[in-house]
């Protein structure tokens, strides 16, 4: 960790350069730029609104039309359509946590394909996350936030994506899950999993990230090194407004 | 009571119902999914009629073989449209789905209008299910009783395929958000293509199971296409288990009210769809959105 940059800068899986994304009339991101290297967790930190959750959509395609390049792996991806891009190793977690309530906790599980090799087993899932097993022929309509961000989560790690995108997987959740929930992460990252998180629990990411983006009016403006977090939380503070 | 005109009048009921939840069922499941309204469905209905009528006509192919190849032949002429057409006003407004189908109907009407005019075209009804069987107090022929029983069939198997199997979680989970289950991965508007292309399949079986029973005409489709949205609009836009059984329902009331109140038979359906709004905006079995 304390080598220099130069010598441990890991392989880059992740480059967006110059990318905008439009909902209809609405030009929601102006040119993001930011690079993720394999292994790396950093987070996108920003207030509401200022094109974090937009970030995350444009890099699986989930946007009405996006510009600039977004490379992942080596490929370019800007004119790939959505079902292409997630192939290619991602995992996305989307906001709100998107279970399909007409599907079984279990279809919920198995319904996403196979986007890369080493995903885990449902055994391998049921073993982390013991109460989605219990409730595995429950409708996803019927499972607690709780339960239903496991999932969530879960079902990414099934695909054998490698590269995650996690947008707020802590949004309305009781203290003793979002703790659960930064050690399922850690863990992850332990494993070597390449992690993007968008995060309002600022205390939730802060121990967790090796580096934090800084976003605002749909650019990067910033970046924080885990060594910087310090001298630099009162900044931040004011940045984020809390 | 004449148990004997109401049993006959309950039978016909039933037999038009197995066409109404067949053809809803199609258009159930295409609007679920693809959030398009399908006006040409009964177009395509009447092309799987006349499908079946041609070959039997032109190519000397019977029946059984016309089950499988008119709805085939359909639903690739489905696929084209979908690919061609449709495709293009996904994310519109989607009126302009209908207009396009309503369009599409139009031309195919047209057509067949010219080619083979107005009068019907009759169709045998295979020789392994003529005759009739005496049933208490009605008389049913044996291919109407082949109707109900093989719409039934149809729709339970497509209800479960659709509930119980992972293909149809596709189907469900694209139905809920089209756009995330993309964004797994998942090929969506191959999806999307295939089942038009069912549904449409769907709608040609039924043309051609009619066949025999209705005469084949180019307009054969649009006198019934209106009440089969009616039968999806009380069953609930897009729910499955709602069109089938709201299809063979209504079916009944139609031959119910034709015994009770003949000259209330032709609207009953949109009485009922009427009430079901009033107290059930979402229909029968529809979920509130």
């Amino acid at each position: 960790m304390s080598a220099p940059a130069t010598q441990s800068a890991p392989a880059e899986l992740l480059r967006v350069s110059g990318l905008h994304a439009f909902y209809g009339e609405s030009h929601i991101l102006h040119g993001v730029d930011f690079s993720v290297g394999t292994g790396e967790l950093v987070t996108l930190l920003g207030r509401n609104g200022s094109g974090r959750t937009t970030t995350l959509k444009s890099i699986v395609g989930l946007v009405e039309k996006r510009t600039g390049s977004v490379v992942v792996n080596g490929r370019e991806t800007i004119a790939m359509p959505p079902h292409r891009i997630v192939h290619l190793g991602i995992g996305y977690c989307p906001e709100e946590r998107g279970i399909f309530a007409s599907l079984s906790a279990e279809e919920n599980l198995t319904i996403l394909p196979t986007v890369g090799s080493g995903g885990m087993s449902l055994d391998e899932i049921y073993g982390m996350f013991p109460n989605l097993k219990e409730r595995r022929r429950s409708p996803g309509s019927r499972l607690s936030g709780g339960e239903q961000q496991m999932l969530a989560l879960a079902r990414i790690l099934r695909t054998g994506a490698r590269l995650l995108l996690l947008d707020e997987i802590t949004e309305g959740l009781a203290p003793v899950i979002v703790q659960a929930l930064g050690r399922a992460v850690r863990a992850l990252k332990d494993r070597g999993y390449t992690i993007i998180l968008v995060e309002q629990n600022f205390r939730f990411v802060a121990s967790l990230a090796d580096r934090h983006f800084l976003v605002e009016r749909g650019r990067v403006v910033d970046v924080v090194g885990r060594g910087e977090l310090e001298g630099r939380m009162e900044s931040l503070q004011r940045f984020l407004g809390v | 009571m004449n148990l004997q005109a109401l049993s006959g009048q309950l039978l016909v009921g039933l037999i038009n119902g197995s066409f109404y939840a067949l053809l809803s069922l199609g258009l159930a499941i295409i609007f679920g999914l693809l959030n398009v309204v399908n006006f040409a469905h009964g177009a395509l209905y009447m092309m799987g009629a006349f499908a079946a009528w041609m070959m039997a006509t032109y190519l000397g192919i019977g029946y059984w073989w016309a089950l499988l190849l008119a709805p085939a032949v359909v639903g690739v002429i489905g696929v084209v449209i979908e690919r061609l057409l449709l495709r293009r006003l996904y994310g519109l407004d989607n009126l302009y789905g209908l207009l396009l189908t309503f369009g599409l109907t139009l031309i195919a009407e047209g057509l067949f209008h010219h080619a083979y005019g107005n009068s019907g075209n009759s169709y045998p009804v295979p020789e392994f299910l003529q005759g009739g069987v005496r049933l208490g107090f009605v008389y049913m022929p044996i291919y109407r009783g082949w109707v109900v029983g093989v719409s039934i069939f149809v729709c339970t198997l497509s209800w479960y395929v659709i509930e119980q199997t992972k293909l149809g979680a596709y189907l469900r989970a694209g139905t809920e958000n089209p756009k995330l289950l993309q964004a797994f991965g998942v090929n969506v508007p191959l999806m999307f293509t295939i089942t038009y292309g069912f549904g449409v399949a769907l709608a040609a079986f039924a043309g051609v199971m009619a066949a025999p029973v209705y005469q084949v005409t180019p307009l054969m489709g649009s006198s019934l296409v209106i009440v089969v949205f009616a039968v999806v609009v009380i069953g609930g836009m897009g729910s499955i288990a709602g069109s089938i059984v709201t299809g063979l329902g209504l079916g009944l009331v139609e031959g119910l009210t034709k015994y009770l109140y003949p000259q209330a038979s032709s609207v009953v359906v949109f009485v009922v769809m009427a009430i079901v709004l009033l107290i059930r905006p979402a229909g029968l079995f529809g979920r509130e959105r």
